[in-house]
């Protein structure tokens, strides 16, 4: 199975529903900490260009905060597209993005439970 | 009244206010909470991966629960609830992780989305009714102007949520003006706070806080509200100072609870 | 015996190249009655038709067997042939080998085997085939128009100009339609009003035309050339005969706050109204929601004051019942609901409005005079952005109420309206987001550019994500500048939505009074997408305008006058040729159980008394069903309704239609 087969497997979304209107990347609240944007993961899964996607660390700005799904007017759920990406990144052997060992260094002792628990869902296999 | 009930890992934790209010509440409201015995943590993001079950199991357990004990189940905790309402969705409508869920979790009998999940929000509104509320509030936080913030995770997709308008929602509204408050409505409200970006990338989050605080105080607020612990702990240190609290506080703070409660600790 | 003879058509390789024709004539010369077999590249064409003729004559053939495309397409083709040839038409069978055959098969041994066994079925139909006549029906020399825009009134100036009487039913209180409310036309920016309200004087004076205003079509029954339809005309409490239209009442009403739906609720009307000053009729209405002396006997001023006498509080809707020929659906279009899409904010800030709603702020009849101001604070706006396609072009299942199909009118407006903001205030910033600009049409495109080139206007490519109004009064639009690759954020004073629109909602209605189709849009359906644009599959239905779909007041006019054209085509005519494939009851038969009449959609059984000879020679007075040939349109619902299989339908009979079931399970 190609990378782009992967992606389509894992997210669910045909891109090619996408009528390329950047509804998404109007919509996003981490455009600018994304070195690649949301309509561009969507149009680089289509053309099969994901190599630089998952060498991105535009993969862990994506928070998962769905308004691109919300407002998406071709139901094209771009955030699913970036997850399956992500994952697709660190499910290869060695390849979290976050690390137990990393963590006390990174918190304060105001944190949530809830922040490590999903870092760790989103960083981490 | 007795509703099902999952409180979440933080409101075991660094948001017990949240949860202790809640229940407060719910007692003074007339309606119980039971607490489901053994819940495991939701995981704190849906999953949205379509070729894995693992991470959705913990959720099905929960729900389950709640099915073996005919309740409905009632979450706080936004990313609780946007997990355990969406892996229920999965369950009632997508036959293939139905199936292998089922087939993993071996249960007594198939869960297949049975549980009807709300939001406490929810149930002030569907059930009590905020007419309800009002007459049961005995210190209106009047003259308070109170902005309510619900982020990302407690309307979307509102396709599967299906609480409000994820756009234009009012529920919070309605419930600070059943408290005897001023709702502000404010545009930002319903924007991604940062989440869990703090761990790594502390000054992206500062730049969506002090947006989200700012719209606000625009519109004129003195406080806000929210329902999420993450929202909580990346809005709280605002520059401008505005105070954040959980809605549940306030509500027992109306609720005439609150004093009281202070008095006899 | 019959004496069959079977053409196989190539249709160039439409079906020649999946479908071996060859071995199909040669297979069927083996079918009991058939004397001959041929196949022809195209038998729809003069050579293929004289073929059949030709056979005919030599062959003498009784019954003929044409396999070629649906018999939608060219049935009535080959029956007149057959008919030229001294056959009868309806001795005519086609077997679809195209639509249902070679062109959803790819392999073309299964596509022989299939062909073959429709050309069977239809052989073993002809062979029970008998010889019909047609009847005649007359034609009601009258047209009904509904809907009285411009699609309405083009329709109905251009039928009363060949002489012939029509009438008008429009829901609102005066004709005109959406275009009263439009500012300027595009591509030539001729005021809207300016070429309509001639015309809306053109119809109120033209003495063959008559306007049902604030009325609605209440039920049809008939067919072709013979519809019978109820109009409900409303009550609007004024006398219409006596009432001069000098607005006095308007003017003297205590009731002042209503919104205002001419002028899209940004200004008031009163409760007895005349929605504009060029309206036809025009007459005033009274808005029974909001009159007191209709909601408690408690005011009557209106009557008081009214010169002419024309006020009746007392006044009921009226039935008025009418015969036509013609019905041609107009019923137009509005915008969708917006409030769904509150990412751009509309229910949550006044600056931020429909397109249509811009119409009204830059009209110069409109509230503001044709002064553009913010409808929150008055203030000149200095940065407006429009942004295309809310609603539009979106994916299934549209849950906001959104459109599949692109609204075809938005890109061209939006430029007209960019262009006249500029023109007018030339300091305006003036941001167009858009996802395609789309400017088919003639001087469309030379236009568009003109808006960029000329005037300055910002098209960029991309669409807005957020519109977020801050606490200094003003909207930040959120969106993607998707050629820069970048985010912008736009400090703006006002947005302006382009609104997907979608059919008037009461054409679902009318749609089932007319038994005329419709798509999942619920815009009606054309007999043929091609070739008959502007007819109803049903007989004697015509549409015009945005009814039928998204279209500008060009084309508009354009397809109103088709409509009109084939309504005089018909209405010319002093009789029409009915459909001999009637439904026919075995009177012997007949339990007398009205169930055929039951399911009946055209009204076309009833039921007598008839006298029968019972085999002891008395005589018994029985109760039979008798179908009206006329009214019957061969739908086939009795046969299938009738417990005793006494309900036949001529050229459909049971017998034929199980001897095609046989020969296909042969």
């Amino acid at each position: 199975m190609d990378k782009k087969e992967e992606i389509e497997l894992i997210s669910g979304v045909n891109v090619l529903k996408c009528m390329r209107c950047g509804k998404c990347s109007g919509t996003c609240p981490s455009y600018d900490e994304m070195e690649y944007h949301p309509h561009q993961f969507v149009y680089m899964v289509e053309t099969g260009n994901i190599d630089p996607l998952i060498n991105s660390e535009s993969l862990y700005r994506c928070l998962s905060c769905f308004a691109c799904v919300e407002r998406c007017p071709r139901g094209v759920e771009p955030a699913k597209v970036i997850e399956a990406v992500r994952l697709s990144a660190i499910r290869q052997k060695g390849a979290n993005h976050l690390k137990a060992e990393q963590v006390p260094e990174l918190i304060d002792d105001d944190v949530p439970q809830q922040l490590l628990v999903s870092a760790f869902r989103k960083y981490s296999k | 009244m007795i509703y099902s009930y999952y409180p979440g890992c933080t409101l075991k934790n660094k948001a017990a206010d949240l949860d202790m209010y809640a229940r407060q509440s719910a007692a003074a409201l007339g309606f119980e909470l039971r607490e489901i015995e053994e819940w495991q943590c939701c995981g704190g993001v849906y999953p949205m991966a379509k070729d894995e079950i693992a991470t959705k199991l913990s959720s099905v357990r929960n729900l389950n629960d709640a099915k073996m004990h005919g309740q409905s189940l009632v979450t706080l905790c936004s990313a609780c609830h946007n997990v355990i309402k969406q892996v229920n969705n999965d369950m009632r409508t997508n036959e293939d992780i139905r199936t292998r869920a089922n087939n993993y979790l071996k249960l007594d009998e198939p869960y297949n989305g049975e549980t009807e999940v709300l939001h406490y929000l929810e149930v002030l509104r569907d059930v009590i009714g905020f007419d309800a509320v009002k007459e049961k509030v005995t210190n209106p936080l009047k003259g308070k102007k109170i902005a309510a913030y619900y982020g990302c995770l407690l309307l979307r997709p509102g396709s599967v949520l299906k609480m409000d308008d994820p756009e234009n929602p009012s529920i919070m509204e309605d419930l600070i003006k059943a408290m005897g408050a001023t709702p502000v409505v404010y545009p930002m409200r319903n924007e991604c706070c940062g989440g869990y970006l703090s761990l790594e990338d502390k000054p992206a989050v500062a730049k969506r806080r002090e947006t989200i605080v700012n719209s606000a105080k625009d519109f004129g607020c003195d406080c806000i509200i929210t329902a999420c612990p993450l929202c909580m702990y990346n809005l709280k240190k605002n520059e401008s100072g505005v105070p954040v609290y959980y809605f549940t506080e306030l509500l027992a703070d109306a609720l005439g609870l609150k004093a009281a409660s202070e008095e006899t600790a | 015996m019959q004496r069959i003879g079977v053409f196989v058509c190539h249709c160039g390789t439409n079906i020649a190249a999946t479908v071996d024709v060859k071995a199909v004539a040669e297979e069927l010369k083996n079918e009991p009655g058939v004397v001959f077999t041929a196949d022809y590249q195209y038998m729809c064409s003069e050579a293929g038709q004289n073929l059949i003729q030709d056979t005919i004559r030599n062959e003498r053939l009784t019954g003929v067997v044409v396999c070629s495309c649906s018999p939608r397409m060219h049935e009535a083709t080959f029956r007149k042939a057959a008919a030229k040839a001294g056959l009868n038409s309806y001795m005519v069978e086609v077997a679809n080998i195209r639509e249902q055959c070679s062109w959803i098969h790819k392999d073309k041994v299964s596509g022989t085997e299939k062909a073959i066994i429709l050309a069977r079925a239809a052989i073993a139909k002809v062979q029970l085939n008998a010889p019909l006549t047609p009847g005649q029906t007359p034609v009601t020399k009258r047209a009904l128009v509904i809907g009285g825009g411009i699609a309405g009134i083009q329709c109905a100036l251009d039928i009363a100009d060949a002489g012939y009487e029509v009438d008008i039913v429009e829901k609102k209180s005066t004709i005109g339609g959406k275009m009263t409310q439009i500012d300027k036309t595009f591509p030539t920016l001729d005021c809207a009003s300016c070429i309509l309200t001639p015309k809306m004087v053109e119809v109120a004076q033209n003495e063959k035309i008559h306007i049902y205003s604030y009325s609605e079509v209440e039920a049809v029954t008939g067919f072709v050339g013979n519809f019978d339809v109820k109009i409900r005309k409303k009550a609007r409490y004024v006398d219409e005969t006596k009432c001069t239209g000098c607005g006095e009442c308007t003017t003297k009403c205590p009731m002042k706050k209503i919104p205002n739906e001419f002028n899209m609720g940004f200004d008031n009307r009163s409760a007895i109204y005349i929605p504009f000053a060029q309206a036809v009729p025009k007459v005033a209405t009274i808005d029974p929601d909001h009159c007191n002396m209709l909601k408690n006997g408690k005011c009557g001023v209106c009557a008081k004051i009214c010169t002419a006498n024309a006020i009746d509080y007392k006044q009921q809707d009226q039935i008025i019942e009418e015969k036509y020929g013609a019905i041609v659906a107009a019923t137009g279009y509005n915008h969708i609901d917006v409030s769904k899409y509150d990412e751009f904010a509309y229910n949550q800030s006044k600056d931020v409005v429909t397109s249509l709603e811009f119409e009204r702020l830059m009209n110069a009849a409109g509230p503001t005079g044709g002064h553009l101001k913010r409808p929150s604070d008055g203030r000149d706006p200095k940065t407006i952005v429009f942004v295309q396609c809310v609603g539009s072009r979106e994916a299934p299942p549209c849950a906001k109420g959104g459109k599949e199909y692109c609204s075809k009118i938005c890109c061209m407006y939006t430029a007209k309206h960019a262009i006249l903001v500029k023109d007018h205030y030339p300091d305006t910033n003036v941001y167009v987001f858009y996802i395609d600009v789309r400017t088919p049409g003639k001087l469309f495109d030379e236009f568009y550019r003109r808006a960029v080139e000329q005037y300055g206007v910002h098209y960029i490519k991309g669409m807005v994500g957020k519109v977020a109004p801050q606490g200094d009064g003003t909207l930040m639009v959120q969106a993607s500048d998707l050629i820069a690759n970048d985010q912008l954020h736009i400090k703006a004073d006002m947005v302006v939505l382009a609104a997907a629109i979608e059919p008037d909602k009461s054409a679902r209605h009318l749609a089932t009074m007319l038994t005329a189709s419709m798509d999942t849009n619920d815009f009606f359906t054309e007999a043929h997408a091609k070739l008959r644009p502007v007819e109803s599959p049903t007989a004697g239905v015509f549409l015009a305008g945005v009814a039928q779909g998204p279209k500008d007041i060009p084309e508009t006019v354009v397809q109103a006058g088709a409509a009109a054209s084939k309504v005089i085509g018909l209405l010319s005519k002093d009789q029409l040729t009915g459909n001999p494939c009637v439904a026919n009851p075995d009177e012997l038969m007949c339990n007398g159980c009205s169930s055929c009449e039951k399911v009946c959609p055209y009204g076309a059984i009833t039921y007598a008394d008839k006298e029968f000879r019972q085999p002891d020679r008395t005589v018994a007075i029985r109760r039979v069903a008798q179908v009206n040939p006329a009214v019957c349109q061969g739908c086939g619902a009795c046969t299938v309704a009738c417990p005793s299989g006494a309900m036949d339908l001529k050229g459909f009979t049971n017998k034929q239609i199980m001897a095609e079931v046989d020969a296909i399970c042969r």
